[in-house]
């Protein structure tokens, strides 16, 4: 086990015309579940190749705790890493799978017996130890290729790339808890690859997004949610994403066409600026109120425990949720207000600020 | 019992209604409606008849006239008599074929086993990407485009101990005593390192094909479960290559069983019967001495061990390791 330091970390493919990823440093402390969270694309392979040692990146340098380890190869760093579909040594039985990089290493065959059989133990693979791994199915051959990454002593980390693809529906509740299971009795460091937020948000201690080769936000799933520093995020976390509208900050006051919404908090230099807000907290009202922005409804869609209901808001479309079966009607005028320190200010697509009440009465 | 009669001929006269009704709805039957009405089903022979018909003319009657000879014993064309299984009896016991047939299968046999690792090794170490990929790849098919008898006369006269580069740089530089036209193993040995420089590079292909089929994790894990590189080679690509493998071997076997082409160029047959393979031998008695009796039988002998041999090799090769 150890904390995995990545240091001005970068790479590219093609000698440094576009990057793959971005210059980042950036430490996975030991012993946490992370989910790596982005859309296809984004580097979230790139990165974890990186860590295992699959790639030398262009750029920076990687420590395991102390040791440098940006030059060395896969073999000589301990990690496990699953891939999206099972990798099993086909005509093998589901034994030597696991005691392959034990032979690997000349382990004594003692050594290897005890191990391959706590592994077993812990991954519950005891009865099919003597199958042959391609008979299993796609979920336990998962498992099988998990054991073969943790069956070695001194596993650094656990990487996982999107490894419940290939796994059917039904199964995925049962290996993610069974990867839950096994991360909280090993204590490894885990690294979940997904571009499904469910995915991530459920399972992981700490989520991070990746976006376009960087990291654009980090942290605990309820604060991704709830407060997102990358308009990014606010996008691909949450169903729907947030919503984004155009608008200005004037004299410390934020407007969307010709209503005020709120004040700009700190010293918000004036000028364009998207407000960010989830549909979750905009409240939609068929009566005016103060700092209300009017809006005209387009379109409901029920979904049984609650209600989409879309508007437009100055020519830029919104969604909020509402209680299921709501009184909104298509073509009605409504009245929209954000929850309190739930709208935020964008920038470049970087939070810059939050959207505070209006005190007082508004000019 | 009887109770049961009457409503089991209603529940048929009920499936039969029924069985109408979806007939007149004219949906795309499942495999459901189509079993009880199979007569439908019939009408679908005809789409191949086609197949039927070019298979015919392009394999079963040329076999059945063969068949026809290997019957009969020919005179002339309007005399002829019926002889039954005597050809093949006297063909199967002649000692020139079964010497023939030996040579034969003991040369298919050192075909494959010098091919096809040899074949796996070239594709092994073929560049995956960049320039050098399709520059191996063109190099490597190159002798797959020469035809056949320019294959034979290219060794016929790169072999000879006189004006051949090959066959002068082995005498005089190696300073081995080698003519291919005189010796009956260096004969063997020409032919059989020229089928080798000309096939193996189809076994290469197949190969390469094979290997580049493999996904790439497959060696991100080997790599990080410190596989070196013969694991690699034994426990991942090995066992990925048994499908083109398969068809490589069974593709050398039948090619290398039937050889006659290339031989024919540069040995004759020859120094004496060092190099009369099968087919050398088949045609002698078809075309040169025009036994077509004997000749027909021999065919028939031909194509059934190249067809028993394929099976046991394909076999062997699908059902191991299961």
């Amino acid at each position: 086990m150890a904390e995995i330091r990545l240091e001005d970390v970068a790479h590219s493919y093609d000698g440094g015309r576009t990057w793959a990823l971005r210059p980042m440093t950036w430490t996975w402390r030991t012993g946490r579940a992370y989910a790596l969270l982005g859309p296809s694309g984004c580097g979230k392979t790139t990165l974890l190749n990186i860590v295992s040692g699959l790639l030398t990146p262009t750029r920076g340098r990687v420590w395991f705790d102390d040791r440098e380890v940006t030059g060395v190869p896969p073999a000589g760093r301990n990690i496990a890493q699953v891939f999206q579909f099972p990798v099993l040594y086909e005509q093998m039985s589901v034994y030597d799978n696991l005691a392959f990089p034990l032979r690997n290493r000349g382990c004594p065959r003692q050594e290897v017996d005890r191990r391959v059989r706590r592994v077993a133990g812990l991954l519950g693979l005891e009865e099919h130890l003597r199958r042959r791994s391609r008979r299993l199915d796609p979920g336990r051959q998962q498992i099988v290729a998990l054991g073969r990454g943790l069956v070695r002593p001194e596993v650094a980390a656990v990487l996982l790339d999107e490894p419940l693809t290939v796994v059917d529906p039904a199964m995925k509740w049962t290996l993610r808890s069974k990867l839950k299971e096994i991360h909280r009795d090993t204590g490894h460091t885990l690294i979940y690859v997904t571009h499904d937020q469910t995915e991530a948000l459920t399972f992981a201690d700490e989520v991070v997004v990746l976006n376009e080769g960087e990291i654009v936000q980090a942290g605990e799933p309820g604060e991704l949610f709830l407060s997102p520093a990358h308009e990014f995020v606010g996008h691909f976390i949450g169903s729907p994403g947030m919503n984004v509208l155009d608008g200005a900050v004037v004299d410390g006051l934020v407007w969307v066409g010709e209503s005020a919404v709120g004040r700009a908090s700190g010293a918000l230099p004036a000028g364009p600026v998207r407000i960010g807000v989830r549909p979750e907290f905009v409240r939609i009202t068929g009566e005016e109120a103060p700092s209300g922005l009017s809006a005209r409804v387009t379109e409901i869609d029920r979904m049984g425990a609650y209600d989409l209901v879309h508007a437009r808001v100055n020519g830029h479309p919104l969604v909020t949720r509402t209680e299921a079966a709501s009184a909104h009607e298509p073509g009605a005028t409504a009245f929209l207000r954000f929850a309190e320190g739930r709208a935020f200010l964008f920038r470049d697509a970087v939070r810059c600020g939050v959207v505070e009440p209006l005190t007082g009465g508004a000019p | 019992m009887t109770a049961a009669l009457p409503s089991r001929t209603e529940q048929r006269r009920e499936q039969r209604t029924e069985r109408r009704t979806r007939r007149t709805r004219r949906t795309a039957p499942s495999a459901e409606d189509r079993a009880p009405g199979k007569r439908r089903a019939n009408r679908a022979w005809l789409l191949v008849l086609p197949v039927v018909v070019s298979v015919a003319f392009t394999a079963v009657i040329p076999l059945m006239t063969v068949v026809n000879y290997s019957v009969q014993d020919i005179f002339s064309p309007n005399d002829r008599i019926f002889v039954g299984l005597e050809w093949f009896r006297s063909v199967a016991r002649d000692p020139e074929v079964r010497a023939a047939f030996v040579r034969t299968l003991l040369f298919s046999a050192q075909v494959l086993l010098l091919e096809i690792p040899l074949g796996v090794a070239v594709a092994v170490v073929m560049p995956r990407r960049g320039l050098g990929a399709p520059a191996a790849l063109v190099l490597v098919a190159l002798p797959l485009l020469i035809p056949w008898n320019v294959v034979g006369t290219i060794w016929q006269i790169f072999a000879r101990p006189d004006i051949g580069l090959g066959g002068w740089t082995v005498n005089n530089v190696l300073g081995l005593d080698y003519n291919y036209t005189l010796d009956a193993g260096d004969a063997w040995i020409t032919v059989l390192v020229m089928d080798v420089w000309h096939w193996t590079p189809l076994v290469a292909l197949l190969a390469y094909a094979g290997l580049r089929s493999i996904p790439g994790p497959y060696f991100q894990a080997a790599q990080i479960d410190g596989a070196s590189a013969w694991a690699t080679f034994r426990h991942i690509q090995l066992p990925r290559l048994r499908g083109v493998l398969t068809i490589a071997i069974l593709l050398r076997f039948m090619d290398s069983f039937m050889i006659y082409t290339e031989p024919f160029v540069v040995t004759g047959g020859g120094p004496g019967n060092a190099t009369s393979f099968l087919s050398i031998l088949l045609s002698k008695i078809a075309v040169g001495q025009f036994d077509l009796g004997p000749a027909g039988a021999f065919s028939l002998l031909y194509f059934l061990a190249v067809q028993i041999v394929c099976y046991v090799f394909f076999t062997v090769l699908t059902r191991t390791g299961r």
